[in-house]
């Protein structure tokens, strides 16, 4: 019983693997988000969308509770400070983030990452941050370094709390690296032979061991994360974890595979109210 | 009744040397893997990440991304399948998540040979 039930179940997801691809010329980013969330709801009919911004948590009501203590007295309110410091400090040139950035810095969070036309690629909120410090004469930051380009985006992302995420898919440029992002995602990698949606589709809601995995929409709307309440995680770093653990190579931080890989993710959470910076175990 | 206590004692002194014959093969570096050993180690089989084994009481925490491991024998009265079932799922059902030990080199033959007869146990 319990095999058929299993076997239906993975029959599912190849259908649903098999309508992702085949239609994969014809579907919009927003059916694309419309058939994960139709799939998920088919297995969870009892968790509101709504919810996915809290991902495992979701799914399991006591670390949600045990979550919720821990966010009324964030252990890693030092680092949010000092990342503000990083913000407010003005370029050597006297300029600032606020003044580069598009409305001050202020709920823009939720456009990134944009498919840039003039530069024909994708663009993060943490290239934004780095073409302002360029622009004005600083060097760009490393974008996978926690104290830099973490403690900066762990404030500077707080100041669009409650934006809904709005990811734009224009174009066929932009369609194109929507495509790519949405092949890596769903493409098995890796000695361990995964893709991101093994685990984040087929598996979501299911115990891995003893932690429970989240789905993929609502994903990227609380970065960063701070793991174990003081490790700071960039949703790129935790990418490159996710290559490591099914032991693949991962492709550089900021590299345009990353890139795609994030602007397909991001559109999977469109509509959900941006939250940063979060606890996770 | 004195011949059984002398037995009773021999047994109990041989139990205690083959024990302290065990504990020296435990600390020695090369100690035989079995197959429980592939089965639970982490960076080998680390079958309990996906599966319960609710015949095995040290398996703890168990994940759920496959079925239980149970009545093996029964289910898979061809050892032979089971084996090519752990060397590679996805060659029976291509959206199986468990990772193909034998077609990506996770493990050994004779790793995969070992684990085999434990699951098969189960």
């Amino acid at each position: 019983m319990r095999q058929q039930i299993i076997t239906k179940l993975l029959a599912g997801v190849a259908g649903l693997g098999l309508a992702l691809g085949a239609v994969g010329a014809y579907a919009s980013p927003e059916s694309d988000r419309q058939e994960l969330i139709k799939y998920y709801q088919s297995k969870y009919p009892n968790i509101k969308i709504d919810d996915y911004v809290y991902g495992a948590l979701a799914f399991d009501e006591d670390s949600k509770a045990q979550y919720d203590a821990i966010m009324e007295f964030p252990p890693y309110e030092a680092d949010i400070d000092a990342g503000r410091k990083l913000w407010e400090t003005p370029f050597k040139n006297g300029k600032t983030y606020a003044s580069c950035l598009p409305n001050g810095g202020k709920n823009i969070a939720g456009n990134y990452p944009m498919f840039d036309e003039a530069k024909g690629k994708v663009v993060t909120l943490n290239d934004a941050i780095n073409d302002c410090r360029t622009a004005n004469g600083e060097e760009a930051y490393k974008l996978g370094d926690k104290n830099t380009m973490g403690k900066l985006t762990a404030y500077m992302r707080t100041l669009s709390d409650g934006m809904l995420m709005n990811v734009k898919v224009q174009g066929p440029k932009a369609m194109a690296a929507y495509e790519d992002g949405k092949k890596s995602f769903f493409t098995r990698k890796g000695q361990l032979n995964f893709a991101c949606a093994s685990c984040h589709v087929q598996n979501a809601g299911t115990r891995l061991r003893s932690e429970l995995i989240s789905p993929a929409v609502g994903h990227t709307v609380h970065w960063p994360v701070f793991r174990g309440g003081d490790n700071l995680v960039m949703l790129q770093n935790r990418y490159e974890g996710c290559f490591k653990q099914v032991r693949a190579v991962p492709p550089a931080i900021g590299s345009t595979t990353m890139n795609n890989l994030e602007y397909f993710h991001s559109s999977l959470s469109n509509g959900l109210p941006m939250k940063a910076s979060v606890f996770r175990k | 009744m004195r011949k059984l206590h002398q037995v009773a004692m021999a047994c109990a002194i041989s139990a205690i040397m083959l024990s302290g014959t065990a504990l020296a093969q435990n600390a020695a570096p090369k100690k035989e893997e079995t197959g429980k050993d592939i089965a639970f180690n982490r960076t080998k089989g680390n079958c309990l990440a996906c599966h319960g084994m609710p015949t095995v009481p040290d398996a703890e925490s168990t994940g759920l991304y496959g079925p239980p491991l149970i009545a093996m024998s029964a289910r898979f009265p061809d050892k032979a399948k089971l084996r090519a079932q752990i060397w590679d799922a996805t060659a029976f059902n291509p959206a199986s998540s468990m990772i193909p030990f034998g077609k990506h080199g996770v493990l050994t033959e004779e790793e995969i040979d070992k684990v085999t007869d434990f699951v098969y146990g189960l």
